[in-house]
Order: structure tokens, then sequence, then C-alpha cells
């Protein structure tokens, strides 16, 4: 603790290997070097900076760490950073507009309270958002909006205002 | 006079940077060169450690420094014990890291930082730890017989509390009762499962010799003091920031997490940041849990229903250590009672230790449990009577004019003697009829039993102690430049919305925008008086405190106001950021007044050459600060709570239950219930229908499941199994509002309102929905599909 004691050096990296990899996220080309092993979500929050999407279990279950990989939803915590090389990676960060208005679905989780803690309000909106741009038909059953955020954990909100915002929003959307 | 913000369902300010992904949680904040912290955990529930090495892993490229118990200094201790109660003796706690024994699966033993959280699990597999198990006894009710094995030789029958309460006179009741009911009822660990896990990181400033902390906690300030303490740092030097937090529910207000003093430490000695990322793992075997307990309860009555007498034992599982003493068991046993009047109790309990993660509250904090003895019993109690559920409970409840109910002889969490403050129980019931008829539902229940199909009536009232104290305080302080209000407690947000309801108390005095009061909270250098947020209690003590403080602000602002416009004070109002003289045009915004009312000020802006058009906003000879008069429009002020106020509720559903595959269909969910004043009713149904979620976990599907060798078997989000969408019915809500005369704004609390009844509504469904197949009675949670298929095995129709 004291100023006259010289710190050790520490090391700065591990003997992990390495692999170069080129892809696009949210619309700009990315290249990076990075550890074979690097999960796309580390990827994306640390050596990019995007920590809007959130890692709630690292085992696939939850889908706070969804993101839309060549457009259709993924989970990043499950996926390498070298599998994403090429693709095209979209996350939370690119869903407002670009005047920094709210895109209708974010509006729609904020008028019906869809969110608490918002922690897994990233993956939520971009696994919406995966159903909204799939040319399957939408159901906006009750049935079928909870099928449609069945792959996501929140648990905050009982899920009951996310619903009401999924539908308010492919209305505002014309979708549906 | 603008529209009142108090009551109204006003969007919560926070949700824009939440949604567009720019929220900051402890790992998203950027520290250059941050190490990165892996435990080594213990793979046995009791053993003794012969010996550590970490050779391979201090070798192991990339790693920094390896930890054990023998190079961490001052932290190699017995944590404090936070909550003392005579009935303990020689509490345990845990040690930061393991020092000659492991008392369960996932205890810390030894820590590796490294450059990377995947370098730094490489080499805590290089750690060799040798050791020797200890046999165990996981199962409660065996673990207190003599001879079972020991948790701690220290604590024989692994008993760790004993306390009997007694209110009235039981025996001279019991005596004269005409009925008894006996039931046992059993509810199974659960845990809190946060989105977010755990989360700590901390930088150490060696020029200013400050240490920064951010720690996804319930309770910095709490936080920021232990670490002054065990460091010998002066706390100015130590700020702890609670960042936004990804969930909470009482998992995170442990004081201390091993990690929470563990990676400050880390941080001093290598002059780097570091920081603890709990993972999903982690956070089941190694952040505490709640809720088994077993109850066997008595309710003795008389022949009409009306119960005279209740006793209650049971046996409460703290695991390995306890650290917040009896704060569980003891909530639970205060509020065994429930909303009935029964003057006559004898609640008993043992706190036990056993080889398992760490017992601490875990939203609703021990009730869910007594709400599930309580009404379970009144069913049973209905039952042998031949009694109506509904009618039973009528014949007990407390009558409105009966309030406040006070319950000598049982002292409450906060040492004060339980006291039900208002409601009005009777009207409740009486809508929960209305809402579920439960005599058109009867005529269904039969159509469809003819028809092969089983639906179930199930109900549960609860009571709820909220809004515990000490103290909390409120800061507010009106800025200059832009007018708008700051606002500052000694709480932090898990989601609830603080910064919305907070500002929503504040607009209506100072008539303001609620978008323009801004609440930083959470942070030890913004405000470090206070508790923490836990125990339903931010809207009741820091929001009354932030009310009063309100209040004097305005009094000084309109004061201010008063003297430039040159009129009474009561010929002014405060509204759209400014004050205006009644009836005219004439105002001046509170950027102005805010600074008119600093003696020094420069022209910076507009507002302050705005504010040189009035006249003196103080009138006064002498100093240009009179004796006491402070610059600017600020004010600090604090609310204690007398006692708890107590909020309550009443839940019903429909339920179907499919015999062939003994599931169970919630088919409608109605929640009546009553926090006094609501400040925001958007927000009180978000808390509530969160609860319910919970609870419908905790009643159909979650279950910690250890192994007779305690290993904690199902520790992931696959084989625990939190409810998604799919299992979440709509939730009907309707409010009743009965103001609690114990705080001025009327406030009761909500946060852990919604998950206390719903195992024993869930029970109570069941059993009426499979009563033409079994008689058996469910009084064990969770309802798994298994438990229904052994009912259903083991009683055929009694008629
Ligand atoms: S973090 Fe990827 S699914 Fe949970
Ligand atoms: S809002 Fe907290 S987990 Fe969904």
């Amino acid at each position: 603790m004291s100023r006259a004691k010289i710190r050790a050096k520490l090391p700065t990296k591990s003997a992990d290997p390495t692999v170069d990899i080129e892809l696009t996220v949210n619309g700009e080309r990315v290249s990076a070097e990075v550890s074979t092993r690097m999960l796309l979500s580390d990827f994306l929050r640390h050596e990019l900076g995007l920590t809007g999407t959130h890692v709630g279990c690292e085992h696939g279950v939850c889908g706070a760490c969804t993101v839309l990989i060549n457009g259709v939803a993924g989970r990043s915590c499950l996926t390498f950073a070298a599998q994403a090389a090429g693709c095209e990676v979209r996350t939370i960060e690119s869903v407002a507009n670009k005047d920094g208005t709210l895109h209708p679905l974010q509006e729609a989780f904020r008028d019906c309270h869809g969110l608490q803690c918002g922690y897994c309000t990233p993956g939520m909106i971009m696994n919406i958002l995966s159903s909204f741009n799939s040319s399957a038909p939408l159901d906006l059953s009750d049935e079928g909006i909870r099928d449609i955020i069945s792959g996501n954990l929140c648990r905050c909100t009982g899920y009951q205002n996310i619903i009401a915002a999924v539908r308010q929003a492919a209305k505002a959307m014309s979708l549906g | 006079m603008s529209t009142k913000m108090f009551g109204a369902r006003i969007k919560r300010n926070i949700d824009p940077q939440l949604l567009i992904g720019e929220g900051s949680f402890v790992d998203d904040i950027p520290l250059a060169g941050a190490l990165h912290v892996a435990f080594v955990r213990s793979p046995f529930a009791r053993a003794k450690i012969k010996s550590i090495s970490t050779e391979f892993a201090e070798q192991h490229p990339g790693v920094a420094a390896v930890y054990t118990c023998d190079n961490i200094g001052a932290l190699d201790l017995e944590l404090p014990q936070l909550i003392p109660h005579p009935c303990m003796d020689s509490p345990r706690t845990q040690r930061p890291l393991a020092r000659g024994d492991v008392y369960y699966v996932g205890q810390t033993v030894a820590m590796v930082v490294a450059v990377d959280r995947y370098t730094a699990e490489d080499a805590a597999a290089l750690v060799d730890v040798d050791y020797d198990p200890l046999p165990v006894e996981i199962d409660l009710e065996k673990a207190i017989l003599d001879g079972a094995p020991l948790v701690h030789p220290t604590h024989p029958n692994n008993i760790a509390a004993d306390l009997v309460q007694i209110s009235g006179d039981p025996d001279s009741a019991i005596a004269g009762a005409e009925h008894v009911t006996k039931i046992r009822v059993q509810v199974d660990r659960s845990t809190a499962a946060p989105m977010e896990c755990r989360a700590v990181a901390a930088t150490f400033d060696k020029v200013m010799g400050e240490l920064t902390v951010w720690d996804s906690t319930q309770g910095p300030i709490a936080i920021r003091g232990g670490l002054a303490s065990i460091f010998n740092i002066d706390e100015d030097k130590v700020r702890v920031i609670a960042p936004h937090v990804g969930g909470g529910f009482g998992q995170k207000v442990l004081l201390f997490y091993p990690d929470e003093l563990l990676v400050p430490f880390a941080a001093m000695q290598l002059g780097r940041p570091v920081k603890f990322i709990e993972d999903r793992r982690e956070n089941f075997i190694g952040s505490s849990q709640e809720r088994t307990q077993i109850h066997e309860i008595e309710l003795y009555a008389k022949k009409n229903g009306e119960v005279i007498a209740l006793v209650d034992r049971f046996l409460h599982d703290t695991g390995a250590f306890i650290p917040y003493g009896i704060a569980v068991a003891q909530v639970a046993s205060t509020s065994i009672a429930g909303p009935y009047r029964i003057p006559n109790i004898r609640v008993e309990f043992k706190a036990v230790y056993t080889p398992t993660v760490v017992v601490t509250p875990y939203r609703g904090c021990g009730r869910p449990q007594a709400n599930f003895a309580i009404e379970r019993a009144m069913d049973k109690l209905a039952e042998e009577l031949g009694l109506d559920r509904f009618e039973v409970r009528r014949r007990n409840l407390i009558a409105d004019h009966e309030f406040p109910y006070l319950r000598k002889g049982l002292l409450f969490a906060d040492g004060l003697p339980v006291s039900l403050d208002s409601g009005q129980y009777h009207k409740a019931l009486q809508l929960l009829t209305e809402k579920l008829a439960p005599e058109e539902f009867a005529v269904q229940q039969k159509a469809a039993r003819g028809a092969g199909r089983y639906l179930g009536l199930g109900l549960s009232f609860y009571v709820e102690g909220t809004g515990l104290g000490p103290y909390e305080g409120g800061h507010i302080k009106i800025h200059p430049i832009t007018g708008k209000v700051y606002v500052n407690t000694g709480l932090t947000s898990q989601g609830q919305g603080h910064d919305t309801v907070f500002a929503q108390i504040v607009a209506d005095q100072l008539g303001v925008a609620v978008t323009d009061v801004i609440l930083v909270e959470g942070d030890t250098k913004a405000f470090d008086w206070g508790v923490a947020t836990f125990a339903s209690r931010a809207a009741v003590v820091s929001g009354n405190a932030i009310h009063k403080s309100a209040l004097i602000v305005r009094k000084k602002t309109l004061a201010a106001a008063a003297n430039m416009l040159e009129v009474s004070a009561d010929d002014l109002e405060l509204r759209d950021g400014a004050a205006w003289v009644k009836g005219s045009n004439r105002s001046v915004s509170l950027a102005a007044i805010a600074t008119a009312t600093n003696p020094l000020r420069y022209a910076f802006n507009e507002s302050a050459k705005a504010a040189t058009q009035f006249a003196p906003a103080s009138k006064h000879d002498g100093p240009p600060l009179a004796e006491g008069q402070h610059p600017g429009l600020e004010a600090t002020d604090y609310y204690s709570p007398p006692s708890a106020t107590w909020a309550y509720g009443v839940h019903g559903a429909i339920v179907e239950v499919d015999p062939e595959i003994c599931a169970i269909k919630i088919k409608r969910y109605v929640c009546i219930h009553d926090c006094g004043n609501m400040i925001n009713p958007t927000i009180v149904e978000g808390q509530v229908m969160g609860g319910i979620a919970q609870g419908i976990g905790g009643a159909m599907y979650e279950r910690i499941e250890y192994d007779t060798e305690g290993n904690l078997i199902n520790a992931n989000f696959v084989d625990f199994l939190v409810p998604y969408a799919t299992e979440i019915p709509p939730i009907e809500i309707l409010h009743l509002e009965t103001p609690t005369p114990l705080n001025p704004l009327g406030v009761k609390g909500v946060g852990e309102a919604g998950c206390i009844p719903v195992a024993a509504v869930i029970a109570s469904a069941v059993e009426d929905a499979l009563r033409p197949l079994t008689h058996e009675h469910f009084y064990h949670v969770p309802i798994t599909p298994s438990a229904i298929h052994a009912a259903l095995k083991k009683a055929a129709p009694a008629n």
C-alpha cells in the first residue's frame, strides 16, 4: 500500500493461442486478434466495449446474452468469437433510432413497465426483434407471445408487462 | 397547482438508459488492465484441509497471484456476526478463505488472480488441496438427533439458536379449546437467482490513498464501513459504489461475502484493478439461499371455527454459518398468526446448522414459510369443522376497528413488539370472493369433474411487516445552473424504480417535472448515512426522509422567492420549475432562486443574470450569510419509523390438475393487495407480479437439491427451474389503499409481498382439484409432478 513499495511486474497476457478474426458488428467492420476460446459475449463486452449484451448463466439457458447473428437470435455465451468471423452481429446498442429516440419495441418496454433491473432486457429485445424480423407468421395471442420469449428468463417482472410490450410494439410496427 | 405526481402512473426515469444498452452494471465498468479472480472451492461438505499447494498455479502463465488463508494478512479472520441475539450461543461465521476446515461444498479455499477469467480458472484447477472428508448429515430433522455428525464441534445437535416467544396465555386457552388441528408442513430450499450474479471490482489509487470498490450489493454503506475497519483506512478514503444492480432479492446483502473483502485486498496488494464476476454455478454454490423450514403447527379452536390459540414449533435450516443471526426464523415466528386475531400464541424455533451454503433472507424472509404453515392449517381446520375456507378466515380476521392490533410478547426483527397498524382485511377477502365467485366456481368444478377434468380453487391471506428502521436519510439540492433537483439517499436500487418514485415525492413539493429530479444513490461519496435496501423498506423509510427534506427545501424556496418577488410566501405557488405569484404571470425560476441564495455568484448563465433582476433572496443585516443560514436551496433530513408498517393482501387462484401427467395449470390468479398509499401503482404492480412469479417458482418448480453427501446437484438453470413466461399466468390485481397512520406519506412496503402467499394458494387449489381422486394433503412445497403422482398413488378416493 505504501507509495515507496515497488510493485512486482505482473503478467499482461495469457498463453492462450490466438486467431485473427474479421466481422461486422452493428454495421462496422471489426478485425481483432482473439484467444481461440474467447466467447463472443466476452469479445463484444470487453474487447469492443459493447456492454449492453449481458451474461446471466453462460450455459445457454437464460437468454440474457442474445444477439443477432446474421439476423437471427443467437446465444453469444455459447458462441466463440472465432465462430462469428465473417458474420454480421447486431447488439442492443444498434437498436435505437439514429436520432437517439427509442425504437418502438424499446418505447413499448418503457410504456408497459416491461423492465425492472433491466438485466434481462437487452437479450429479450434482441430475441423479440429476431421474431419480428423472421418471415414466419407472428402469433400475437398471449400464448404466442409467451412462446416468443420462452427462451429468456426474467427474475423481476413476472413477464406480464413484457407480453404487453411485445403486443404494443408489434402493433406500432404494423406486424402480425 | 400542477397535477399531483404522488399516486400517478409515471414512466420510469431510468428506463431509456437500460433499454439502449447503456446501463452500468459492475462488469460494465471499464477498468484498464484489470486482473480477474477465480476461486478454488471446497468439493466436500465437511472436511479437514491437510495441505494446500499453490506452486503449479503460481507458475501458470498469466497468473499474478494466488492467495490462501496464509497470505491474506488481516483478512484471515472469522467474519463479523452482524445481528447478535442472546438466543445464539457463540454464533459461527465464515472465514474469507478456509483455514483448517471446510463446511460446505463451494466454500472458498484459495483465490487465483490472473490476466483473465479463463486463465484464472485454469490455474485454480492447478491448486492442489488435500482434504480429509468428514461424515455429514444434510437432513434437517436427523441433524438434530443425538449422534448426528456435527457441522461445528462447538454446537451439540447442530443447534445454532433456540427461541420461544409467547403472546397471551396459550396454556389456559388450550385447556378451553373445543377442537385442535395439527399439521406438519415443509418448505424446501430455494435461491434468489438474480439474473446478474454477484460482482465486485476494485481499484486502489496509491497516490491519493483511495480505494474504490464497485459492488453489486444492496448495502454499500455497510460494506464501506467494514472495508475501512478491516483494512484500517479512513472511511473517507474508501468509496463503495453499487451501480446498476441486476436484481438482488436479499441475496446481495450478506456483509461480507469473501470476495467483497478479498478483491479490494488484491487490488491494494497488486496495484492493478481486480474484479470478480461470479458465474451462475458459483451463485448456486457460493451465494446465500433460504427457505427450508419444517413447521408443526397446532390450532386450538372453538367449534364455530374461532381460533383461540396457536402453537408452532419449527426447525429452521441456517446453513453452515449464521452471519445474519436469527432474522429469517424470527420474522417467520412473528408472522405465524397472519391476519388473524388469535390472541394466544406460543412459537418456538430451533435454527440448525447444516453443511450447506449459508442461509440469509431471500425475498419474503421467513414469511412464505409462516404463511404456508398458518394458511394450510386454516384450510385443514375448515375441513375438519365442515366450514367453508373463506368463512373460517372471515371468522378470525382482525376487524378494522381493532387496529392497532398488538401481539405483546412477539418481538419482530426490529426488536419491537408486533403491532399490526391498519388495514381492511374483511374488505380484501370480500373483494377476492367477488372476483373468484366461489359458489359459481363450485358449479363449474362439478361440471368439469363430470367431464373428467379437475379444477380447484385455493386462497391464502398474508400480512407483511415492512419498512423496518432504524432510519434512512434524504438529501436534496436544487442546482443553481440548471434548476434540476438532485436527491440522495443511502439505499441502492436493483430494479425497484427508486429514481422515479422518489422523484414523484419531490416533484410534488417543489413543482418540478419528475424527469428533472435526479436521484443518486448507492454511492458512499454521494451520501453515506443509512442502512440498505431490504425488508420492503425503501419507500417507507427513505421515501419519508426524502419527503421531509423536500418540505424543508420547499419552505426555503418559498421564503427566498417571496423576498425576490416582494410578496408574501402565502401568495406563491411552485410549479413548472418556478415560483409564481398566484393568479399572475410573475415568476422566478428555481435556478434563479438557487443562484440568488448563494451570496457569491458568477454570472455563468441566464439564470444567474435573471437572478439579478429581482430583489435579494434574503433580507437581513450583517454578513452575507446570516447566522444559521446556508447557501443555496438544500436540506438533509432523516426518518426513523416508530415501528414496522404492516401491509397485507389475499391471493386466490383457480387451477386445473391433469392427473395423467401430474401437471398443474394456473387458469386464473387474483391478487388483492394493500400497501397503503401507492406512490406509483404501475411500479407497485410490477413488484407484486415479479414477487408472484418467484412465489410460483417456489410453489411448483424451484428446489435446491443436495445429495446425501452435501453436493448441490442442480447448480444450473437447466436443472433448477426458474419459471419462463410459459409458466407464469396472467395476474389480476386489485388494490386497496389503507394509509398507515405511522408515517407522513401513509405508505407501507411492497417489495416482498407478492411471493409470500403463493405456495399456500397453489397447495390449497391443487388439494381442492384432486379431492375426488385423493384425500392426501399438500403440505410440502414445491409441489412437483412427482409429489402429485405420489399423492395419487398413495390414497385412493375415500368415497
Ligand atoms: S448467458 Fe447466454 S444464455 Fe444465459
Ligand atoms: S428486469 Fe430484472 S431480470 Fe428482467
